[in-house]
């Protein structure tokens, strides 16, 4: 079996989630390395969206930046920011894949700071377009490792919507309805929701990982699915794709 | 329906649409020749205590001539609109130093960070000291502001933000939709005083055209009271006649133009260079200690008197050169 690294994993298995002629809104960062390893494996004809308005590029390497001028490389349009998230808005975009600093149990997103708002021990970024995406389209996938730093019972902030409070509490604060978080993959295992209690569940295990360590890892109590499975690791081609075509610099899988 | 409620955050600028049209009376459709040089384009039309945006999103298509001439100018008291900005808001964020106050006033959607790059020190030491005001929001939320301003409104209904504390820590109000019921979130129009934008090319009355993603940028031209062109050529009034089409900003948006080759370096110019990375992580390293960053403002900023003496200092033609080889021949790069 081929040796893979802990991101290399993450990307491959996010990308498999990715089906040909899905549309995805997809986040700076490994996210954008996991859309292109799905657009050069199984999905040539993932619509990938970009919130600075690049429509369906046929990426040619990782864009730096998802507003530099590869996401629009052989595109379908260049056009603009409300062009882009509106698209989103009226419901016509299946996935957005996004990163961030802290997530809690509802698949809550905190990318804005820690410690105090007003003067804050960390100040990161805030919501970029991850708010937009995240309320918008239909489903969320989340990337990102797995510590009890990142896994935490209650976000510093609330930056970008999960489920909130749990069920029927993101259609009450008027987010558009039937969306969602939908996966978070992490270097330890997949997670999914319960449908019931919209709380994150183990779905499936890396290969070596057992359900103890991830509760260890993890701030809060994580559910079971009724049946949870070993992830399928890594294929020889998509790690040779992986590392070849999409991130020949280390961008990502060199974190 | 549950109460509703409003974002507690500050709201910087005035949305009423009525003062933004008195003032939008006064700019004239005549055509008047507006090619200025960057340093009088920032010594007329930017003032202390301003609300500025910039256009072009973070490291692509920014307008970096116009904002280092700013930081050379010792401006202050600015607010700001964060919509993804990385690299322009780190050299704004450099205006910060030394008891010097550039940034004042914040709206941030998306700031301190350069997206894969990592975050940059210097806009963390300026966000996490307190001295800056700040006001949420996300790229969608300011992008429709400013649509709203550009649309001579006071508002726009959104349905992103709901539920978060970026609402929460913004200035937008929830409402009820007049026609379903339902709730909607009001962002309040923004028009910035002055606003920088980097276009391919203008004529010399600022008729000017984008090649590729706008960004945000058509709506920004619209609303904002000046607006300070920077561009990589100045084209022919003739060759915008024969094909208005392609006329993205119309002059009367516009107060100067200012040509400014490789103008967004050290940014990416689409069709034009690619992100100069290596330059970007040498400010990156030069920020992890202040006295650091105060040797090397001097020698990229404060000690060259206008952006081509940057473009030396960084490599001149040779390394544009070899930037434009990325973009064009990305397969390769």
């Amino acid at each position: 079996m081929a040796e893979y690294g802990a991101m290399e994993l993450m990307i491959c298995v996010a990308s498999r989630l990715l089906e040909d002629g899905a549309t995805v809104g997809v986040g700076t960062g490994a996210p954008c390395a996991t859309a292109m390893l799905a657009q050069k494996t199984h999905a040539p004809d993932l619509f990938i969206v970009f919130e600075a308005g690049g429509l369906a590029p046929r990426l040619p390497s990782m864009p730096i930046s998802v507003g530099d001028s590869r996401t629009f490389y052989r595109a379908l349009m260049a056009t603009s920011m409300c062009d882009a998230l509106e698209a989103c808005q009226r419901g016509m975009v299946d996935y957005t894949f996004l990163g961030g600093a802290q997530i809690d149990a509802y698949g809550n997103l905190n990318s804005t700071v820690i410690g105090d708002y007003a003067k804050p021990r960390v100040r990161f970024p805030g919501s970029g377009g991850a708010n937009d995406f995240a309320s918008f389209c239909w489903r969320t996938l989340v990337m990102t490792q797995h510590d009890r730093r990142r896994f935490v019972e209650q976000v510093d902030f609330l930056t970008t919507p999960g489920y909130l409070t749990g069920p029927g509490a993101r259609e009450a604060a008027g987010l558009p309805e039937g969306c969602g978080p939908y996966k978070v993959i992490t270097d330890l295992a997949v997670m999914g929701f319960d449908a019931a209690s919209k709380r994150m569940q183990v779905e499936s295990l890396h290969p070596g990982v057992n359900f103890a360590q991830v509760q260890d890892q993890t701030g809060f109590e994580l559910l079971k699915a009724p049946e949870v499975t070993e992830t399928e690791p890594p294929a020889t081609d998509e790690l040779r794709i992986l590392r070849e075509e999409v991130d020949p610099y280390r961008y990502i899988i060199g974190r | 329906m549950a109460e509703l409620t409003s974002g507690k955050g500050p709201l910087f600028m005035d949305p009423d649409a009525d003062a933004a049209r008195a003032f939008f009376r006064q700019k004239k459709g005549a055509l008047t020749d507006k090619v200025m040089s960057v340093q009088e384009a920032v010594s007329r039309f930017v003032r202390d205590g301003d609300y500025l945006a910039s256009g072009g999103f973070g490291t692509n298509r920014i307008a970096t001539a116009a904002l280092h001439e700013i930081l050379r100018q010792g401006k202050r008291d600015l607010g700001f609109a964060g919509h993804t900005t990385t690299h322009d808001f780190q050299i704004l964020a450099s205006g910060n130093r030394n008891g010097h106050q550039l940034l004042a006033r914040v709206d941030a959607a998306y700031i301190v960070g350069l997206e894969a790059r990592g975050l940059s020190p210097q806009a963390r030491r300026v966000m996490q000291s307190g001295e800056v005001d700040v006001c949420e929001w996300t790229n969608y939320a300011l992008a429709c502001r400013l649509r709203a301003a550009a649309s001579g409104i006071p508002f726009m209904p959104v349905r992103n933000m709901l539920g978060t504390e970026t609402f929460t820590y913004s200035a937008a109000k929830e409402i009820v939709c007049p026609f379903t019921g339902r709730k909607l979130l009001a962002v309040p129009a923004l028009y910035p005083d002055v606003s920088l934008i980097h276009v391919h090319e203008s004529d010399c009355y600022g008729n000017s055209r984008i090649k590729g993603i706008t960004v945000a940028d058509l709506d920004l031209a619209r609303a904002s009271r000046r607006l300070i062109l920077t561009t990589e050529r100045i084209v022919s009034h003739d060759e915008i006649r024969h094909t208005p089409y392609a006329t993205d900003i119309p002059a009367f948006c516009v107060d100067a133009v200012c040509e400014a080759p490789y103008g967004s370096y050290p940014g990416n110019m689409p069709g034009e260079y690619f992100s100069d990375e290596a330059h970007l992580r040498k400010w990156l390293e030069a920020e992890q200690d202040e006295q650091n960053l105060d040797d090397f403002l001097r020698m990229y900023i404060y000690d060259v008197p206008n952006f081509e003496g940057y473009l030396q200092r960084c490599g001149g033609l040779e390394r544009i050169g070899s930037l434009r080889a990325q973009e064009v021949f990305s397969r390769r790069g």
